[in-house]
């Protein structure tokens, strides 16, 4: 748990959006993070993040199903329970090919949903803490964290600067936790 | 920070001036309004046909298969014609959701998710067929490879029936992750916006914590392009392995390698049909016009045309081959299709499938909306034919005359074919009362592109000349 002080910036347009998350970067000011209602193109390079490597971690599934049917099949026909079947070899590779290519479906898509929602933190029980309830709506909310060397005027008429419909100053949890969504939490007083 | 322009050769996929707010209010509506009358009704009554269809397998497993119509010449008979049917019918759903995605067909945006969730309740509702055909089927564990103490005996891996189980619900787990990974941000959206503490609490647990981190729409976005690429030849395997089902044995009629590409393209085509009839509906009583435009209404009865044609023209081989092969069984078996005692079923698919889709090659029966309903019911009605046609018109009469038969159904049967329709329905009520049915951060993200008010906008981009353009363009990146 780390309870933290955020100076949270609204935009209504993604096209106000882009030069503020530039100027914002160019200032030095910490951004913690944007949130936008649907993805949008080029927001990740414009805020410096890193790209994904879960399409990787995608193939490594892939190939561990291939992997998986191939040795588990050749296996049973081979060494475990080798039968004959309308006269084909025991390893007959082309009748295993759809059984191996669903399988090395199946453990990709598992496995990389599994992932992506391991890698966000996402889970049936979550809850994270929401800057503003029009974020997964209209509005495009950019959270700047306030730390000693900053002040909270002086942030918040920066990011008036930049074109933000709305401000506001909020403690916020970064981390994940526990809890219901339709009771409200009073975890911010005790950060503060 | 690009420039949002797109041809005005397009047609807009959003019609009407509207904001990312309206979007969201005209999509979550249905959710947060209570369901008209014509909601219930048509919920009531598939939650009736679907106790009927419970009933009717009740009563088969209780006592037995013999209550059904098949025999020992016809050993499948509409249960597996309804199998395929059905997985056929899925076969949209993975096409407009996937293989569009990668083709980047704006299009599907609208109508995506309706026809996913349709790709889901179809292959629930054909996976009971094969899983009540095996008759004990509280021995149907049996077909899972696990060490059991039988040996362990393991099943035939080198048989396309097994091969379907993999695929069969390889492709379900699939396609509902697919689903469900497109629904989290959109659960999000409702949960945000709930005035009720039920709602909240439903769809806060259904949206699995979602905020919209920029991070988790970059990963989202990697995790939807994957995935539409492992389900596009995914779909295509599905129904290719179905089609091995018949295609990898010896009976005249079955017994050809066209099956693959044909049954893909059947199921394509069917599988839009049921899409146009539940959205032609859908985007009626839900108020979705501006989201479900003519225009794609249009673009998948041109879909329709195309597959339709494929089907034609893999019948019309079938019979070429027939010929040209000089086998006399299989000769027999097609004059027999063409002419025999199921000569009903033949035409019937004839017509529905090749014939009159034909009248899609006009722009004007193309963009009319009760003409393409009636049109969607013909195909699947046809489609249904098509593999009443390949399973039982080559199993009635085999190699030995003694043995021929006429096949028809009984009510078990019958019964358990309306079941399926009841599950469907069922499903589908509770999707369009609960689910956000069009994809909403989908259409947002769209919306700039190709909504109409924004492409009216463009107008004065579009008047300027090339230079002019690239000069002004050019100084607009300078500052």
């Amino acid at each position: 748990m780390a309870i933290k002080k955020f100076a949270v910036a609204c935009y209504d347009d993604e096209e106000v959006l882009f030069p503020a998350v530039k100027k914002v970067r160019h200032s030095g000011y910490k951004m913690h993070d944007v949130y936008t209602p649907f993805p949008v193109h080029g927001l990740d390079q414009a805020m410096g993040l890193k790209e994904t490597d879960l399409h990787v971690a995608g193939f490594i599934y892939g190939i561990a199903g291939t992997a998986t049917a191939l040795g588990f099949m050749g296996w049973i026909f081979t060494s475990d329970w080798p039968m004959v079947f309308g006269g084909k070899p025991h390893f007959a590779l082309p009748a295993f090919i759809p059984i191996t290519f669903e399988l090395t479906v199946l453990f990709s898509a598992v496995g990389m949903v599994l992932t992506f929602c391991y890698l966000n933190q996402i889970m049936p029980g979550v809850k994270k803490h929401l800057f503003h309830p029009r974020q997964t709506d209209d509005l495009f909310v950019m959270a700047v964290e306030l730390n000693d060397q900053v002040t909270e005027q002086e942030v918040i008429e920066f990011l008036k600067t930049t074109g933000a419909v709305e401000t506001s100053v909020q403690n916020a949890e970064t981390e994940w936790w526990y809890g219901r969504w339709d009771k409200e939490e009073d975890y911010q007083l005790a950060g503060s | 920070m690009h420039l949002k322009y797109e041809s005005f050769v397009r047609e807009p996929l959003v019609d009407g001036d509207k904001t990312y707010h309206q979007v969201t209010e005209d999509i979550v509506r249905p959710i947060e309004q209570k369901p008209g009358r014509m909601w219930y009704v048509g919920f009531y009554f598939s939650v009736l046909l679907l106790l009927f269809g419970v009933f009717s397998v009740t009563w088969a497993v209780y006592w037995g298969l013999g209550t059904w119509g098949v025999n020992r010449t016809v050993g499948w008979g509409w249960d597996i014609t309804n199998f395929v049917w059905w997985v056929g019918i899925g076969h949209a759903g993975t096409l407009i959701s996937a293989i569009l995605l990668l083709f980047r067909q704006g299009w599907r945006t609208g109508v995506n998710r309706a026809a996913e969730a349709m790709t889901i309740f179809a292959v629930m509702c054909a996976g009971q067929f094969p899983i009540f055909h095996m008759g004990r089927v509280w021995d149907g564990f049996f077909v899972l490879p696990y060490p059991n103490s039988r040996g362990p005996l393991w099943p035939n891996f080198d048989s396309p029936l097994l091969w379907d189980v993999f695929a069969i619900s390889t492709y379900f787990t699939v396609s509902l992750l697919f689903w469900y990974s497109g629904l989290i941000p959109d659960f999000a959206t409702v949960r945000d916006r709930a005035k009720t503490k039920f709602r909240k609490l439903m769809y806060g647990f259904a949206s699995f914590g979602w905020t919209g981190s920029a991070k988790s729409w970059q990963r989202h976005e990697a995790l939807s392009l994957v995935l539409a690429g492992l389900a596009t030849p995914l779909v295509l395997s599905v129904h290719t392995i179905v089609s091995f089902d018949f295609a990898t044995s010896v009976i005249p009629g079955w017994h050809t390698t066209i099956f693959p590409p044909y049954f893909v393209a059947g199921a394509i085509f069917s599988g839009f049909a049921m899409v146009q009839t539940l959205l032609i509906v859908c985007r009626r009583i839900m108020g979705l016009e501006e989201y479900i435009t003519v225009g794609h209404l249009e673009a998948m009865n041109k879909v329709i045309v195309l597959t339709g044609s494929i089907v034609g023209v893999a019948y019309l081989t079938e019979l070429f081959m027939a010929w040209y092969s000089q086998v006399v069984y299989e000769q027999a078996a097609f004059q027999w299709r063409i002419a025999g005692p199921y000569w009903w079923s033949y035409w019937a698919m004839m017509t529905c499938n090749v014939v009159s889709p034909q009248l899609f090659w006009f722009k004007k029966l193309r963009r009319n909306i009760p003409f393409t309903f009636i049109m969607s019911i013909v195909v699947n009605i046809g489609m249904w034919f098509e593999r009443f046609v390949i399973i039982v018109t080559s199993l009635y009469r085999d190699y030995l005359p003694g043995s021929w038969t006429y096949y028809s159904p009984t009510w078990p049967e019958i019964g358990f074919y309306l079941g399926t329709f009841g599950l469907f329905f069922t499903c589908f009520f509770l999707f369009a009362k609960y689910f956000p049915v069009i994809a909403i951060a989908e259409i947002k993200f769209v919306l700039k592109t190709s909504g109409e008010s924004y492409k009216n906008k463009m107008d004065k981009i579009d008047a300027k000349s090339t230079e002019e353009f690239i000069q002004e363009q050019a100084e607009s990146h300078h500052h």
